[in-house]
């Protein structure tokens, strides 16, 4: 049943898609709490600068952006050119080199709802907790990160759904090689360009559901996370 | 022992400089009105505000010096803030438990039941922060600090933020911390009534400067500094429950001057309280009255006497070395002839009790 609605390089396709964005969302995780945590904090009088960097790929054109990190990751760009030095494969065309797309494409939607949630923790919860002994690293982990659970939650969810959901990025450095580098936006893509409608419909449809499910958690247990502070 | 702090800090609208040594036997209140410092002194103590020029020692205990700046996290107080910033996210027991838990068990001298028992929380423990009312967080707040264990407690208008009736609530709690434990407490307020209830120091702070610090008795009656003018001036009175009698319903206070009568109190004898005589209840005579129906009449000594407004003046009394104040008019003092030295009859018209 399954197999007749999607052929096996379609699964594979999902399955590279949900590998990708998992990979991704938990990398800028890594990477943007701690941005998000020290642009919330800072009072360098550059921060607008690195706010206007990280919010680009909000207003940027994917294919843009995607032109840029294939010259950088190709052989003779910087990232490909040290990576063949360093012994091994440029990183355009390889399922690395889309996680790297993802990440600059994704960044905003991670860094954005992080940073609004430490915003609004505000000083004093951290303060109390330094004169309760706290250290800084137990405050950010004691006091910060539960009380900032909607913020990565809404992270979280943003990041994995926008990766899903890429295309132009993915197109321009992926090179759309089945098992490797194919993801659902453009299988969906190759489908309508063969004219298989039934094949689009089932992955665009899914796609529709599983996209609308995953922001409907995040409200829902927003909506949820809110109640349990104000009752 | 005591605590010596000088703290210099220079910003755009408002320069600190404090230079002061405070006991470190029972609370010392920090008065002064709002936006002279109070509050940016106590936190500079806590070291949530930095202040590179300053130098803080605490018993033995330097936190901070030319050479060394010890983090907040690292000091050994307690700071209860002006709201009572409870973690929204911990019920009151994992709140109380947050800071117990991170002090070291050789270095708790509070333990948890205590601190739950001496603000009453018991009945709090299990319910979220948000379904706690202004005073119940702010006992449960005061709970948190002491269950760290403090070496000294900083507390900011813990009760500004609450209505009079919720005072009221607190203020008994404050009063058995300062009977039963012995951390050092440093109280800002601006309320003068507070203040009377719960200080045993007082330190005047005006334009970010300390001006004037010592017993609150001694500072309450001191004619060179404003908190013995106006109308509200009042000196306060150290006392004992010496006897009460039940034909009359009247309970007698003894204190170094003599004895005070009051209307019957339920209080055991040898009790400690704090009397409160306001300056305009404080009548003064050349001989000792006798028909009249003023119970507390004292044989007192002028110490000086300092203008009011255009009518008044305000004269301070000794009885037997206790200050009091009295206020009368420029013409009394004139008729009565009051100088420096001379011996004259103070009649207490009412006197309040504090505790």
């Amino acid at each position: 049943m399954v197999s007749r609605m999607l052929s096996e390089q379609d699964i594979s396709a999902l399955i590279i898609t949900l590998k990708l964005a998992g990979i991704s969302t938990l990398i800028l995780l890594i990477i943007g709490t701690p941005v998000a945590w020290w642009l919330s904090q800072t009072k360098n009088r550059f921060k607008f600068f690195f706010e206007a960097i990280i919010a680009l790929p909000l207003v940027l054109p994917p294919t843009v952006l995607g032109f840029y990190l294939l010259i950088a990751l190709g052989p003779n760009g910087p990232i490909g050119g040290l990576m063949q030095w360093l012994g091994g494969q440029p990183l355009a065309f390889t399922f690395t080199g889309l996680i790297i797309g993802s990440v600059f494409y994704s960044m905003p939607f991670v860094i954005q709802p992080l940073q609004s949630a430490f915003n609004s923790i505000g000083k004093r919860p951290l303060e109390a907790a330094a004169t309760l002994r706290a250290g800084p690293l137990d405050r950010f982990f004691s006091v910060t990160v539960p009380l900032a659970q909607s913020g990565f939650l809404t992270a979280i969810v943003l990041g994995f759904a926008h990766t899903i959901g890429e295309f132009g990025v993915v197109l321009m450095i992926g090179g759309n090689i089945p098992g490797q580098t194919q993801v659902l936006s453009i299988a969906i893509y190759d489908h309508v360009e063969a004219l298989e409608y039934s094949k689009a419909h089932w992955l665009s449809g899914g796609l529709l559901v599983l996209s609308f499910l995953m922001l409907l958690s995040v409200y829902a247990l927003n909506r949820r996370f809110s109640a349990l502070i104000r009752n | 022992m005591s605590i010596s702090l000088k703290f210099y800090l220079a910003r755009p609208d408002f320069t600190l400089n404090v230079d002061l040594d405070i006991s470190s036997q029972g609370v010392t209140a920090l008065f002064g009105d709002s936006g002279c410092g109070k509050t940016t002194l106590l936190r500079t103590i806590a070291g949530l505000e930095p202040c590179p020029d300053g130098f803080l020692r605490i018993e033995d205990t330097i936190w901070q010096d030319n050479t060394h700046f010890v983090p907040t996290d690292k000091r050994a107080l307690g700071y209860v803030f002006q709201e009572a910033s409870l973690f929204e996210h911990l019920n009151v027991l994992k709140n109380i438990r947050y800071g117990y838990s991170r002090v070291p068990e050789k270095e708790r001298s509070i333990a948890l039941e205590q601190a739950i028992e001496l603000l009453d929380i018991e009945p709090l423990l299990y319910r979220k922060t948000s379904q706690l009312s202004g005073g119940e967080r702010q006992r449960v707040a005061i709970a948190r600090a002491l269950a760290s264990s403090p070496e000294i407690l900083l507390m900011d208008e813990p009760l500004s933020a609450l209505d009079l009736k919720r005072k009221r609530e607190i203020m008994p709690f404050l009063e058995s911390m300062h009977d039963s434990l012995s951390i050092p407490v440093i109280y800002v307020s601006h309320a003068a009534g507070e203040i009377a209830r719960l200080a045993d120091h007082l330190v005047l702070m005006e334009q970010g400067k300390n001006i004037a610090s010592g017993a609150l008795d001694t500072m309450l009656t001191r004619l060179d500094l404003p908190l013995a003018h106006g109308d509200k001036a009042a000196a306060l009175i150290h006392a004992r429950v010496a006897e009460h009698d039940p034909d009359f319903a009247v309970t007698y206070l003894d204190f170094y001057g003599g004895r005070f009568t009051v209307a019957h109190k339920e209080l055991p004898i040898n009790h400690p309280v704090r009397l409160q005589v306001i300056a305009r209840d404080v009548s003064i005579t050349l001989e000792h009255q006798t028909g009249t129906s003023i119970l507390n009449i004292f044989p007192a000594k002028v110490d000086s006497i300092s203008p009011e407004e255009k009518a008044q003046v305000m004269v301070r009394l000794l009885i037997n070395n206790v200050p009091i104040l009295s206020r009368i008019t420029r013409k009394s003092a004139s008729i009565l002839d009051l100088k420096p030295g001379k011996n004259v009859y103070a009649q207490v018209k009412s006197v309040a009790l504090l505790l």
